[in-house]
């Protein structure tokens, strides 16, 4: 699966995107954050408070909820600041 | 109703823009362009540039859902939307959004419904220069309670 961070999640982890294969057992999109805050001191900092990070699913917001399914895409960011 | 969106680093031309949703017709009656732009002072500290970030592909799909979200509500004649990306100045415009009907009611309401979306939706992020540092800027609880008065209205409707 393609993950892509933006802002300062992109800052924190270190990078613009990276393939990963989730493992299973991480079904939902709130099972992949906890995972990745697991994997080194970048990430646990990226995701060390979850309520603040959105996520998009192929392009689509989604809730921590939501199942990954058949996606190939996800995104993880901060609240939107355009306009 | 074609609508244009466009997303670049390029400056735009609004008076062009809404000129061109109305050359050749007769049956808008009312234009409405709104221009967000760069402010020179943030919080009262002086604001040296900003810089957006932005998601490429869902940005413009995201821009584009509430685009069609305002069709289905205004009986709308031509729909423009251009946001900038990268680096920008005190003074210099970051986005326009353009709306035309045969009625002004439709237009201003259409306009604002598309920048309150846009504000809260669109994965864009501002980062600030001021003096020596750069910071994000934080998501405010009055953009997110603008764009939450369309789901309000709709509910008491």
């Amino acid at each position: 699966m393609k993950i892509l961070y933006f802002a300062w999640v992109r800052e924190r982890v270190g990078k613009t995107d990276e393939d990963v294969d989730v493992p299973h057992g991480v079904t939902t999109v709130s099972d992949l954050v906890a995972w990745l805050a697991g994997r080194g001191e970048e990430y646990a900092y990226a995701f060390e408070n979850p309520r603040v990070i959105r996520a998009a699913l192929d392009r689509t917001h989604v809730k921590p909820e939501t199942p990954l399914g058949g996606a190939r895409e996800i995104a993880f960011f901060p609240p939107m600041t355009g306009g | 109703m074609a609508a244009t969106i466009r997303i670049q680093r390029e400056r735009f031309d609004t008076a062009a823009e809404s000129a061109k949703l109305t050359r050749g017709r007769t049956d808008i009656g009312a234009v409405v362009t709104f221009t967000g732009i760069c402010r020179g002072a943030e919080d009262g500290a002086p604001l040296k540039a900003l810089t957006l970030e932005y998601y490429p592909g869902m940005a413009e799909a995201e821009i584009a859902r509430h685009v069609d979200d305002a069709q289905a509500r205004w009986p709308l004649l031509g729909v423009t939307v251009i946001h900038r990306h990268g680096r920008m100045e005190p003074g210099e415009d970051i986005v326009l959004v353009v709306t035309a009907s045969s009625h002004r009611q439709a237009a201003f309401e259409a306009a604002s419904f598309i920048m309150d979306f846009l504000k809260t939706r669109a994965p864009f992020w501002k980062q600030v220069e001021q003096g020596d540092a750069t910071a994000w800027v934080e998501a405010t609880k009055a953009d997110d309670a603008a764009a939450q008065r369309w789901v309000k209205k709709d509910a008491a409707e």
